[in-house]
């Protein structure tokens, strides 16, 4: 904004952060900005919303049937054996914890270093971050097969008058991923704060504005009440930041801490961050695409947005490639035969058809980023998308299926998995899009506020040349 | 108690928010509020509202859950049920530092959240703006600003007569029912 003469020559001036990248399309105003979000949750349910319920409600009730028949016969229903004795209930577990952390960084990370285009995404990545865990937790809560006991990873005193195990890495996950969870939600409730106001304001019927009523807390909007506001969520930011990347790399101990070949590395927990936040970002990439469309987001949702996602896609996908090989080189350059052995059996082995999926989808897929034209095409990145999520499943699998050939030829053997562990892996993401189309019906999914507070409207000093705000000032100086 | 009267004006943009607030503080009101869709970055300062003591409660909070932690698996596993596992000490620090971890992000966050509504004085479900008849679209994209009757500088008529001459539309006076 530098229309008006001024003392220092215009080419040396800081860009405006809002001329850099309009972040709103359309020529929306704030109400319009209001309206755009606010309509999927007031107009009439359509039909097509009803129709995937149903589908969403029939794959969760296999998921119910599943556990239920687990419940009853027993972990016998899987095709756990010895040597894998962990099959698909840990694959799944953190191929879903992975899904998640998209979320927590899209609205912590992004949030501390300023990155505004997050604010047209996070609320929907939190969603599916808080879906994503819920889907997690199912897994070690009944790969034991009896479910009712899972309250023996609480630290409660109870008439054994035994304690759990500290120092086991499966407790380390029951506070981790506990935790992760419990924040994931705290951040998400105080996000909706705001936004659930103004669907109050908005509401037409008495019970939409009973509820939205009870769950905004009385929000009047005050700017009082803001300035404790935004630093609760600066606070959850700076706090979220470090367990996000703490949470998959509790995860990764449960392999790293072990001694078996191929798991006891130190490359695990950045090696596990990185792929999580591929996976989960290849997630958001895949949801959002078919969310902006069907809700007509798309001057808030603009494919910069997704072009930007698709970066951190192409960036964590070749870290993972990175890490995929630096295990090769360690295998080799340790020295250690039980290590060079695993990997050589990983390629080549008995499941080197699990292995080279990982491969294609995980280390050829993302690099089709490198080109403009393939970040910017919606059906090349939904397409794309779709094939991280399956190769980053695989890379569970195959970190997993390391166990069927351990020290002694003897117990080798050949995981095959079950009916059951199939129909459970499917039944899960009945779960997961059920949750998905109750929020999207319901509740905002894009955060209202968030986005009003980065139009170039939303500047006290909009349209004058001085930008006396403080965040202008630290912005003229990072340049 | 007397019922809490509040003047509520209504403004268009940011820069006139911005500025009342400013005239409205200069003039030496204390207890009055403006209520924006979004927190405008500034007028926090033209309000002369002080900065949020939220990270002490935080910091606290944070303390307390670490050493919740420690205490928790100290006392679990060096006291109340020693039990030798893969030959590590029963306090081993190293293997309690993922859930102490975990523990102080915890109970930071519930400190961050409740610490915040404490703050805030949240729930409130009433609050006399809220009867203003256009408040609704302080949520939507109108500016307001409220002056309480409990400040010693109100008076209805001359209160008023401020927030006309500073721009505000439809004043209003609004009380509790």
């Amino acid at each position: 904004m530098s229309q008006t003469p001024n003392t220092i020559p215009e080419a040396l001036l800081p860009t405006s952060e809002y001329e850099e990248e309009k972040l709103v399309h359309g020529g929306l105003t704030f109400h319009d900005v209001t309206e755009v979000v606010a309509r999927p949750t007031e107009e009439k349910t359509p039909l097509v919303w009803y129709v995937c319920l149903a589908l969403a409600l029939g794959v969760l009730g296999v998921f119910g049937a599943s556990i239920l028949w687990l419940v009853w016969a027993g972990t016998g229903i899987w095709g756990l054996q010895q040597p894998v004795g962990w099959g698909w209930a840990i694959v799944n577990f953190v191929f879903w914890v992975g899904i998640g952390h998209a979320g927590t960084l899209i609205s912590a990370i992004l949030f501390l270093f300023r990155q505004k285009w997050r604010t047209s995404i996070n609320r929907f990545a939190e969603a599916m971050t808080i879906f994503a865990v819920a889907c997690a937790l199912t897994f070690p809560g009944i790969h034991v097969g009896r479910l009712w006991l899972a309250y023996w990873m609480f630290p409660l005193p109870n008439q054994m008058g035994m304690w759990p195990n500290f120092r086991s890495p499966l407790l380390w996950d029951v506070f981790a991923v506990g935790t992760y969870g419990t924040v994931s939600i705290l951040f998400w409730y105080v996000g909706l704060i705001p936004d659930l106001a103004t669907l109050r304001d908005r509401a037409t019927t008495k019970t939409r504005a009973l509820l939205y009523g009870i769950f905004s807390l009385g929000w009047r909007s005050s700017m009082r009440h803001w300035v404790h506001y935004e630093r609760a969520y600066l606070i959850l930011a700076g706090i979220s930041t470090p367990l996000v990347l703490s949470v998959h790399t509790i995860v990764s101990f449960d392999f790293a801490v072990s001694v078996v070949p191929g798991w006891h590395t130190t490359i695990f927990p950045p090696y596990f961050v990185a792929g999580a936040i591929f996976s989960g970002f290849a997630m958001v990439v895949t949801l959002m695409v078919v969310a902006r469309q069907v809700f007509g987001f798309k001057d808030l949702v603009t494919i910069s947005h997704l072009e930007k996602m698709n970066k951190i896609i192409l960036l964590t996908g070749t870290l993972v490639g990175y890490a995929y090989g630096m295990e090769f080189f360690i295998a080799w350059y340790s020295g250690n035969e039980y290590e060079a052995f695993a990997f050589v059996n990983r390629a080549f082995g008995p499941y080197a058809w699990a292995y080279w999926i990982m491969i294609s989808c995980n280390v050829i897929t993302p690099q089709f980023f490198w080109f403009k034209r393939m970040r910017r095409s919606i059906p090349v990145m939904f397409a794309l998308s779709i094939f991280v999520n399956i190769g980053m499943w695989f890379e569970r699998f195959v970190i997993t299926m390391t166990l069927h050939r351990d020290f002694l030829p003897s117990s080798w053997g050949y995981y095959m998995p079950s009916i059951w562990d199939i129909l459970t892996f499917i039944g899960s993401f009945g779960l997961f899009f059920t949750l998905f189309l109750l929020f999207l019906r319901f509740l905002p999914a894009i955060a209202i506020a968030e986005v009003k507070g980065v139009m170039p409207e939303a500047d006290p000093h909009h349209g004058h040349a001085h930008h006396g705000d403080v965040r202008h000032a630290e912005h003229a100086e990072a340049h | 108690m007397a019922k809490l009267k509040v003047l509520v004006a209504e403004f268009d943009t940011p820069a006139q928010i911005v500025e009342a607030a400013g005239a409205v503080s200069d003039a030496g009101y204390r207890d009055f509020d403006t209520h924006t869709p979004f927190p405008i970055h500034g007028l926090d300062r033209a309000m002369k509202v002080p900065g949020s003591k939220l990270g002490w409660i935080v910091f606290a909070h944070g303390l307390l859950g670490f050493s919740v932690a420690l205490a928790l698996q100290w006392w679990t596993s060096a006291v109340d049920y020693p039990m030798v596992i893969g030959g590590k000490p029963y306090f081993s620090y190293q293997a309690f530092v993922p859930v102490c971890f975990a523990l102080t992000i915890l109970f930071s966050a519930f400190g961050t959240v409740f610490g915040m509504f404490f703050l805030n004085s949240l729930p409130r479900w009433f609050h006399p703006v809220l009867a203003h008849p256009d408040f609704r679209r302080a949520t939507d994209d109108k500016f307001f600003l409220s002056i309480e009757s409990t400040d010693p500088k109100f008076d209805a008529t001359r209160t008023r007569a401020l927030l006309e001459q500073i721009g505000g539309k439809r004043v209003a006076l609004v009380e509790s029912p």
